[in-house]
């Protein structure tokens, strides 16, 4: 068996301009051309994408669910950071 | 950790998939998940990789263009379902290498349908509309399964999926409208794939040995024998409607019910096939190990190409 295995590359769509690229699955190439080409063929077989990217997988850092405590809640407790805590007047209709 | 931690870990796990909360690839997991997951998911894969096989049998003796392009890209289909499940399996921490060794090596199952051979055009036509039909009852349920990657996988496969029972359901309407040679080619080929396609949706809950654990991950949402019923009384319609009969002298309405009764399923046959003993489970696998061990020299030369290309990226830098 081949000792030389096809790295693994994420891969992201953008479904028509003035949408984000979203990521769809991954999949493996011995390139990045290779990976692009791929990535048309196995994600947008019916037209569902107008740009591809692809991004090799351990060139991604991700953060770590485990640690979602001390990552996520400082944000919990700032509820000044939205409109509904600031008190109005009912006669104020749109602010 | 100790066994009280996992343990507590485990009822937060339940209880998240309880609330109908998706797991993703970097949370904790008991490890029963993750292997079950494993088997499950993989052998989904091997199911559409293998499934390409029996049709790829047809693409160059299809009847018309209009059959050739419409069984060309259903084909092309079933290898990217292969490709999303794979790589949805991976995030579970087995790489593709060790699920091909499983597949090539028959620690793997894949689904037994495809052990059966396709001895005629009209096959296409049965194959598209049963087996892609009790395919769809089987995954649809799926697309809201527990774990994140998978249900993603499954709405881009069912959203694909149902062209498939359609251009085999049209292939049978216009055999069974043909000549009566036609005619008598699309029965013969409801005979041989009905009671086939009634096992691919598994055992019966009497002896389905997963089903407890597998409801409880929502790996599966309704039991077989509810399945198995579904699709036959979607089905029964269908071939009414185009002349063919279902080769079952117990099948009846059963107005109580509002199903109908069925005939006995042969299961020494379906555990037969299972175990090996199918028509094709040699050829199927011969064929696979084959494009597998001939396609070795395309990959490396395609590692090859890209590591030079790189190299003389990197001089250039210089």
């Amino acid at each position: 068996m081949s000792t030389k295995n096809w790295p693994l590359w994420e891969v992201f769509v953008r479904s028509k301009n003035g949408l984000e690229h979203r990521h769809c699955g991954s999949l493996h190439a011995a390139d990045e051309d290779m990976a692009l080409e791929n990535a048309r063929d196995v994600y947008t077989r019916r037209s569902e994408g107008v740009s591809i990217w692809v991004v090799e997988s351990k060139h991604i850092t991700a953060s770590n669910p485990e640690n979602n405590g001390e990552m996520f809640e400082p944000a919990h407790d700032k509820v000044y950071r939205h409109p509904t805590f600031y008190d109005l007047p009912d006669e104020v209709k749109h602010m | 950790m100790s066994e009280e931690q996992i343990k507590s870990l485990e009822e937060q796990f339940e209880a998240r998939i309880a609330r109908d909360e998706k797991i993703e690839p970097k949370d904790w997991m008991p490890e029963k998940y993750r292997k079950t997951h494993i088997r499950q998911m993989s052998q989904h894969a091997h199911s559409e990789i293998v499934g390409m096989l029996p049709e790829g049998n047809w693409i160059t003796r299809a009847p018309s263009l209009r059959r050739k392009v419409a069984l060309l890209a259903k084909v092309q289909d079933e290898a990217g379902h292969g490709l999303y499940l794979y790589s949805a399996t991976e995030t579970l921490g087995i790489s593709r290498e060790e699920m091909y060794e499983q597949l090539h090596t028959g620690k793997a199952k894949y689904s037994s349908i495809f052990n059966y051979p396709t001895i005629t055009w009209a096959d296409m036509g049965a194959i598209g509309w049963l087996v892609d039909g009790a395919a769809i009852i089987n995954q649809v349920p799926l697309c809201n399964t527990s774990y994140g990657p998978y249900a993603r996988a499954m709405i881009r496969v069912c959203k694909e999926e149902s062209f498939h029972q359609r251009q085999g359901y049209e292939i049978m309407i216009k055999l069974a409208n043909g000549t009566p040679e036609q005619k008598e080619m699309a029965q013969d080929a409801l005979n041989r794939w009905w009671w086939p396609s009634l096992m691919m949706l598994g055992p019966t809950d009497a002896e389905s040995i997963h089903t407890e654990q597998s409801m409880k991950w929502k790996l599966k949402r309704k039991s077989n024998d509810d399945l198995r019923q579904q699709f036959i009384d979607q089905t029964v319609p269908q071939a009414e409607l185009i002349g063919l009969t279902i080769p079952d002298t117990d099948l009846k309405w059963n107005e109580e019910r509002g199903s109908y009764d069925f005939g006995e399923i042969d299961w020494d046959e379906f555990w037969q096939v299972v175990k090996g003993h199918g028509p094709m489970n040699k050829e199927r696998m011969k064929a696979r190990v084959n494009a597998w061990e001939n396609g070795e020299w395309v990959r490396d030369a395609a590692m090859a190409h890209a590591s030079k290309k790189q190299q003389r990226k990197e001089k250039q830098a210089v």
